[in-house]
């Protein structure tokens, strides 16, 4: 993750409060705006992110018509799976795709899907094709529904922690959030890999503990 | 930092508009066209932005909204401020005051992150929507004027900023010898008050805020009390406690000088903060029973039909000390309540916030008084007070303190600030 995005994630993080939407699209034009000029991180491989393309301050990108609030991540102990919720709002005239995300906290990212499975139990599996906001629309992204999934963090992060993430669209464009840390033991399902196509760090049939128990 | 003073009285007499929409989001709203149904009902199950440009306003659910317009469960307290809006809210029908101590892995960063997760809760339920992370969001949806309020014990303050920033106040009072303290009741490091005129949203508050205090702390007692129910009276008028008084006659008035200067700390980084002093008195029912009507109206020097003082005929006249009976004896006597808890020293006064409480313990009905007090400096105006009341007090015959607390109150803080950050930030 890069360093020079983080102040911009702070600014995002303002705009949790439900009051302030309008500032938060300002907020969010802006990091789409500082993010494409910050090209050292644009370019990090270690991302994982594609370069945002030069026109990616302009209004027309899918970064700079998303409203994003209410974000927050389960808190949870190294090596654990962990998720990232959010409210983000499509302003614009054209439908936008999250095709990815990325955080600093976690190495291995997806965004997920909650189904019911054959038995009826509810699993979680990787989103095909990524996440599809249509113009005017809105995504919940929320426990026991569609989620970040962080598939195993790199460290403690404790709750009142932020937890920095970046959501990338189909574009190239992305937003940089803050999402705050909270202790919740809500949010178990199952996973199920044996559909999507990640690496095996993470095995079939974890289940999400995110257990408050001290 | 909004400046706005909670103590003004405009917050108190909100318009219909300002109570729907609340300051300078009413223009927002506006501008933007937003229902009010959706501000008001929030969209509190996915705790997403109450204004949402481009909504379409239903017709219906604003007509719903424009007929609720009067309901307790609708009005909101103002969060932000120069001063936390719990100190001189008018005091909500229910209050749980809930004490915690700090785990102790909990350092000043520790302290930072739970403060800043708190507040978020208190910034969301206290206007009507869910808490980040809230299970039962619907239950947000009736602010009933809810408030929440934080006070910090000494070791909270010691863990933040080092001693040098623990007030000389803060801490058990001195001893008194009517006293019967349990420690079940007395001390804590942080204090949590959640107060609104509904009890099913006061338990909504108090649970998120337990959950969202697990990692940082392990509850050490909880206190629940009770008015009378909002709207069953007109709004600020005195209550009656357990003993059929009227209580809450003499007290500071916010919006007046008096309040600020002595319901406020003035320096360092309790400005615009306070003291808290919750001392748990139980009221002994029983033995009041047996006292007459004239004995009970002379503990205080008031009568128990209006609360006027012995001396006149209207709750708010000014008593009379120098009256005196036929046989020549102090029509209020010497002994009374009101007597000894009026200093001459005119500094030497508290914001009372009293609340009424009934617990089943042993099997038998115990009940008395949350007797909560807010002053700029416990030892130079509670103490003394109390000091007085101690040596003498006629009530004291039928009063018992059982519990004891003392906290620092922060002063509030702005829409991306969080309480406690003039100590911890
Ligand atoms: C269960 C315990 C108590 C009961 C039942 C009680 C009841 C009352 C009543 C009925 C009044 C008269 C009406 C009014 O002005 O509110 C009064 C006044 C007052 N009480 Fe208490 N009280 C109790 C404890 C205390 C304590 C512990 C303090 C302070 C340490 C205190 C301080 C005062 C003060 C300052 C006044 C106003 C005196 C004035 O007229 O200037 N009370 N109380
Ligand atoms: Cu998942």
């Amino acid at each position: 993750m890069c360093d020079s995005t983080i102040p911009v994630a702070q600014a995002v993080r303002v705009t949790s409060h439900a009051r302030l939407t309008i500032r938060t699209v300002a907020a969010v034009s802006l990091a789409a705006g500082l993010l494409a000029g910050a090209s050292g991180c644009a370019t990090d491989s270690s991302t994982g992110l594609p370069a945002p393309s030069s026109t990616s301050a302009s209004a027309t990108t899918a970064a700079s018509q998303v409203t994003v609030s209410g974000t927050w991540f389960k808190a949870a102990k190294k090596a654990d799976m962990s998720a990232g919720f959010a409210v983000i709002r499509n302003d614009g005239t054209q439908p936008v795709v999250i095709v990815s995300a990325a955080s600093a906290v976690s190495d291995m990212m997806q965004l997920h899907e909650t189904v019911a499975d054959d038995s009826g139990t509810m699993t979680m599996r990787k989103k095909e094709g990524g996440f599809e906001i249509p113009a005017g629309g809105e995504l919940t992204l929320e426990p026991g529904g569609n989620h970040v999934m962080f598939m195993g963090l790199n460290q403690d992060v404790a709750a009142g922690s932020d937890v920095p993430l970046t959501l990338t669209f189909s574009d190239g464009s992305s937003v940089d959030l803050s999402l705050v840390a909270k202790d919740y033991t809500g949010a178990n399902e199952q996973y199920d890999d044996s559909a999507g196509e990640a690496s095996g760090d993470a095995s079939a049939g974890a289940e999400m503990d995110m257990g408050g128990d001290q | 930092m909004a400046a706005e003073d909670p103590a003004d009285a405009s917050r108190f007499s909100l318009s219909r508009r300002q109570l729907l929409l609340g300051g300078a989001a009413a223009g927002l709203g506006a501008a933007a066209g937003i229902g009010v149904g959706d501000i008001v009902q929030g969209r509190a199950g996915s705790g997403v932005s109450q204004m949402i440009p481009g909504r379409p306003t239903p017709t219906a659910a604003t007509g719903a909204l424009e007929s609720g317009v009067g309901l307790v469960g609708a009005r909101t307290v103002d969060f932000h401020g120069l001063h936390q809006a719990g100190v001189a809210v008018v005091p909500q029908a229910h209050s749980v005051f809930l004490a915690w101590d700090l785990r102790p892995e909990i350092d000043r960063d520790g302290l930072v992150r739970m403060m800043g997760i708190l507040t978020d809760d208190a910034r969301r339920l206290t206007q009507g929507t869910a808490a980040l992370a809230d299970s039962e969001p619907e239950m947000a949806g009736l602010p009933a004027r809810m408030t929440v309020t934080f006070g910090f014990g000494a070791e909270l303050v010691r863990r933040g900023a080092g001693e040098s920033a623990v007030p000389s106040w803060l801490g058990p009072l001195p001893a008194f010898g009517i006293d019967r303290l349990d420690e079940a009741w007395c001390g804590g490091d942080l204090l949590v008050e959640v107060a609104a005129d509904d009890p099913t949203t006061v338990a909504h508050g108090v649970r998120m805020m337990a959950k969202d205090l697990r990692s940082f702390a392990v509850q050490r007692w909880r206190q629940d009390g009770f008015r009378q129910a909002a709207g069953a009276r007109p709004e600020g008028a005195s209550m009656r406690n357990l003993f059929g008084q009227v209580d809450g006659t003499v007290n500071l008035v916010p919006g007046t000088a008096d309040f600020d200067s002595l319901a406020y700390a003035a320096e360092g980084w309790l400005a615009g903060g306070s003291s808290f002093v919750l001392r748990r008195i139980r009221m002994d029912l029983d033995k009041w029973d047996k006292l007459d009507r004239s004995g009970r109206e002379q503990s205080v020097g008031r009568t128990l039909s209006n609360g006027a003082p012995l001396t006149g005929s209207a709750e708010q006249d000014e008593p009379d000390f120098t009256a005196t009976t036929a046989v020549g004896f102090p029509v209020i006597p010497e002994f009374s309540h009101m007597r000894r808890a009026r200093s001459e020293d005119r500094s030497q006064r508290i914001l009372r916030r009293g609340y009424n409480y009934e617990q089943l313990t042993d099997g038998a009905v115990e009940s008395g008084l949350l007797f909560g007090s807010y002053q700029a400096d416990v030892t130079a105006q509670f103490v003394p007070l109390q000091r007085r009341l101690d040596e003498l007090d006629l009530l004291n015959e039928w009063t018992t303190p059982v519990g004891s607390a003392v906290f620092a109150i922060p002063p509030g803080c702005g829409d991306d600030g969080f309480v406690g950050e003039t100590l911890l930030g």
